[in-house]
């Protein structure tokens, strides 16, 4: 356990000093209020920049940021110096994946504050789901990866889709049969209902394999590469 | 103590080191000398269990390298090449993680960067440091925990004059303050003012061991002494009965401005043993 607070508190105080990763934390909760306060349109659905960004926010900041720390680390061999201090595998990555999920978190409580109530930790739950699975992806692409150079290219095509298929399906049908089997869409149509009892009937489902998919994907990478 | 016992090991069909032996009593400064690609990296590598080996035997703390627990590691500090820093971070936050990692309160933070010249650095950002001070931050993170063996994979390598005397410094004060310290160089000079024995490595074997003066008092095959005389000439004299005669006469007519022995180098040694200069890489 203080192994894990030491990765968190050394991923803090990186974060402060770099800029790349403390953008993919701030943009979207930043848009979301700014979006909220500024644009209001006859006919647009309730809190509608709020759930669009929060869909974009977990099928993006995550995955890139998750993916840059772990392969940056592997770069640079920091990663080693870690591991000779007798710092666990399973502990750096839970120290990175926790440090992610509660930074992704908060930004989800700053996309929140339009929702009142039950509405609030119903949408935090969602977004707590999501950035789960979504470090998940992004800790599979960070192991795989040799470099940070690496580890952007193979992130970009998979945070496009999750982030952006969401948004495109709204506006086409091909796109939205495509999209349904992501668990960015499901999670984005279980925010439009807002309730455990409208929920779309196979959206847990979906997303349930999702989480599965990428458990199995990331130990499958973690067998054949490891941390270093 | 570090004991290596035959010690093999390939990368495919190539074979890149063939029958190690070495054993390195507590408190000494060894050193592995030998050209780039001789298998120097290789062998920290193996001794510090970060890769195996086919066959032979490795004990370090008294065990095999492959029982070493965490705990066990922890009494041991390694300064590879490539091992990095946080560039973002400060020289003292850079320390500041591994004090925590190993339960060292954080005044000693600031002490060790006294020690190894980078007290007015503690704020600065790793990025912004010089290669002599990255050299010594990534020293001061080796020492921080006190390990009782240190590996340091060419430590100077690259850096100017001033801060390889700085290195060699904090080397010797851990020397004497007990360490057994593993070193790998291809800076002859280095090996003989560090070191208390040395081996010297080409393509994965062991040409030579020894305490370098002996290494090369054995290679010692001319056996001249060369005088330079105030008239400007170059006398060389064999080690003979009758030479010791005339060095008399010239010391008397104080004709005799400096003499000196012809002992090869450690760098001549191994070009006699292989054929090959240190600068050679592989």
């Amino acid at each position: 356990m203080r192994n894990i607070m030491i990765i968190i508190k050394k991923q803090l105080k990186d974060t402060i000093k770099n800029k790349t990763i403390l953008i993919q934390f701030i943009l979207f909760p930043l848009m979301t209020v700014i979006m909220e306060n500024a644009i209001t349109l006859e006919g647009m659905p309730e809190l509608f920049f709020t759930k669009l960004f929060a869909i974009m926010y977990i099928g993006m900041a995550p995955i890139t940021s998750v993916a840059a720390i772990i392969s940056e680390e592997k770069e640079k061999n920091t990663l080693r110096v870690l591991m000779m201090a007798n710092v666990m595998p399973w502990q750096y990555l839970c120290g990175v994946g926790f440090y992610v999920w509660a930074i992704c978190m908060i930004g989800a409580g700053v996309m929140s504050l339009g929702f009142s109530g039950k509405d609030r930790a119903f949408f935090l739950g969602l977004m707590g789901i999501g950035f789960f699975i979504s470090i998940l992806a992004g800790a599979c692409v960070g192991i795989f990866a040799k470099n940070q150079m690496a580890a952007t290219s193979l992130v970009m095509p998979g945070m496009m889709i999750l982030a952006f298929l969401p948004m495109l399906s709204m506006f086409n049908e091909k796109i939205a049969k495509v999209a349904k089997i992501f668990y960015t869409e499901q999670l984005k149509n279980i925010l439009e209902k807002m309730s455990f009892s409208d929920m779309p009937e196979n959206a847990v489902w979906i997303i349930l394999l999702n989480a599965v998919v990428f458990v199995f994907l990331f130990s499958f990478v973690y067998k054949r590469k490891g941390l270093e | 103590m570090i004991q290596c016992q035959n010690i093999y090991k390939s990368y495919d069909t190539k074979t890149v080191l063939n029958g190690i032996d070495f054993t390195i009593p507590d408190g000494e400064i060894f050193g592995l000398l030998g050209p780039s690609g001789a298998g120097k990296t290789t062998i920290i590598k193996i001794l510090t269990g970060q890769l195996s080996f086919d066959k032979g035997a490795v004990r370090i703390l008294d065990k095999e390298v492959g029982d070493l627990t965490g705990e066990d590691k922890k009494q041991i500090g390694i300064m590879m090449d490539q091992f990095g820093l946080y560039e973002r971070l400060s020289c003292a936050d850079n320390l500041k993680i591994y004090a925590d990692i190993y339960g060292i309160p954080h005044s000693r933070v600031k002490e060790i960067l006294q020690r190894v010249g980078l007290a007015d650095s503690t704020k600065l950002s790793a990025a912004n440091l010089s290669k002599g001070m990255r050299a010594r931050l990534l020293l001061a993170r080796v020492f921080m925990h006190k390990p009782k063996i240190i590996f340091l994979d060419e430590p100077t390598s690259g850096l100017d004059p001033q801060s390889m005397r700085a290195i060699h410094r904090i080397i010797l004060e851990k020397k004497k303050e007990g360490c057994t310290i593993f070193l790998t160089t291809h800076n002859m000079e280095e090996a003989t003012a560090l070191c208390d024995t040395v081996a010297l490595l080409n393509d994965g074997k062991i040409v030579d061991y020894g305490k370098p003066k002996e290494i090369c008092r054995k290679y010692n095959h001319q056996k001249k002494i060369i005088l330079h005389l105030s008239g400007g000439e170059d006398l060389e004299l064999s080690h003979e009965k009758e030479s010791a005669k005339q060095i008399y006469d010239l010391l008397q007519a104080e004709e005799i401005e400096t003499i000196h022995s012809s002992e090869p180098t450690l760098e001549t040694v191994f070009l006699e043993l292989t054929g090959r200069d240190f600068g050679e890489e592989e």
